[in-house]
């Protein structure tokens, strides 16, 4: 039995989403995408409505933990890199 | 009854195209340059100040008229409007300039963003940009325009608050060893520390959306501006590579060491 279009639609979005964030992974042997992808071929034949909730709030936490790993990185990078005066001074 | 605001506030917000912060940068083999087939990314400076925008908005609402962006740089450059459209800006100008064009130096950049701040229908009251490019950590541009335009500016911004009615921005700056309050009069160029704000991340739909917002094309040419460089480089190398550190055994080693390397004692 076929999702709803409205769960279908929701799915294709967070899938959308998720590959393109998967592009600028840090370590490509990790293999995000292709991770990525089998957990969704996985679960593809899920008919129970709170199952597929389940799913799509796994899938949106992942988003959000990958954002912040390369928010994280970003970041730490950046300030190590232009310190306020009253940080140490970085090293090259 | 809902105040209204004293003046509708339109903020320009000028970002830059460039080789993104985590590419291992090589020399190019003829000395000249850098490889720039890499990845690039819009400045980290300039996502600080687009975000700035947005929050400004988020917080004054009405008052803010218009947030445009602006970018000079060759075709690519339109993806970093995009980007920047995604994140909240209403629109975009791209003054494009050709691939085997020599980047644009501060001086060119500020005029060009001078004739452009001249030709918007009702002004421009605030520009806010990063302080410095991570290509060229040049940071020169902001405090350029502020000067050609005789704007107030207030560099390395660690905190933005605009107060619409009195018509003045007021601004804690980083500098060394602490940090300033200013009060600036309208207009004026902001420019970002790292310190601000964490940027949003622009979302896929947000990318589709912007798709549909206007990005106006203009040169340089006409806008007035000749972009050739004043500065003429010469050479690009790689910084010597960190040679070991050695151990010595006694003191008597340590000052044959100094000696050797060319250490003469103080003259007494």
């Amino acid at each position: 039995m076929m999702a709803s279009s409205s769960t279908r639609h929701r799915v294709l979005a967070l899938y959308k989403e998720l590959h393109r964030l998967g592009r600028d992974y840090p370590d490509p042997a990790y293999d995000f995408n292709g991770r990525m992808r089998r957990m969704f071929e996985r679960n593809k034949s899920l008919t129970d409505p709170e199952e597929i909730e389940k799913a799509l709030k796994l899938g949106e936490y992942i988003k959000n933990e990958t954002l912040a790993l390369y928010s994280l990185k970003k970041y730490r990078h950046l300030k190590q890199k232009y310190p306020l005066s009253s940080d140490s001074p970085s090293q090259s | 009854m809902r105040p209204t605001a004293a003046r509708l506030l339109n903020i320009l917000v000028p970002v830059k195209r460039c080789v993104d912060y985590a590419v291992k940068i090589r020399v190019n083999p003829q000395q000249t340059g850098i490889d720039t087939n890499v990845k690039h990314s819009m400045n980290p400076f300039d996502e600080i100040a687009v975000e700035e925008a947005v929050r400004l908005r988020e917080r004054l609402k009405d008052a803010v008229k218009s947030i445009k962006v602006v970018t000079i740089g060759p075709p690519k450059s339109a993806e970093t409007l995009r980007t920047a459209l995604a994140m909240g800006a209403d629109s975009g100008i791209h003054v494009e300039i050709p691939d085997s064009a020599p980047s644009p130096e501060p001086l060119g950049v500020a005029r060009v963003l001078e004739a452009i701040v001249k030709r918007q229908e009702g002004g421009v009251d605030l520009i806010i940009m990063g302080k410095q490019a991570i290509d060229d950590d040049l940071g020169q541009t902001g405090q350029m325009l502020a000067a050609i335009l005789g704007a107030s500016q207030a560099t390395c911004a660690s905190k933005l608050e605009v107060d619409v009615e009195k018509y003045v921005a007021n601004v804690r700056t980083e500098i060394d060893g602490g940090a300033e309050e200013l009060v600036c009069k309208l207009p004026a160029v902001i420019t970002t520390d790292l310190r601000l704000n964490e940027p949003r991340y622009a979302s896929l739909p947000n990318i589709m959306k912007a798709k549909k917002k206007p990005i106006e094309k203009l040169s340089a040419s006409e806008l007035g501006v000749d972009l050739t460089p004043v500065l003429e480089t010469i050479k690009v190398t790689e910084p010597p590579k960190r040679v070991g550190g050695g151990k010595v055994e006694n003191v008597d080693q340590l000052v044959a060491k100094l000696k050797e390397a060319g250490f003469t004692a103080l003259s007494t």
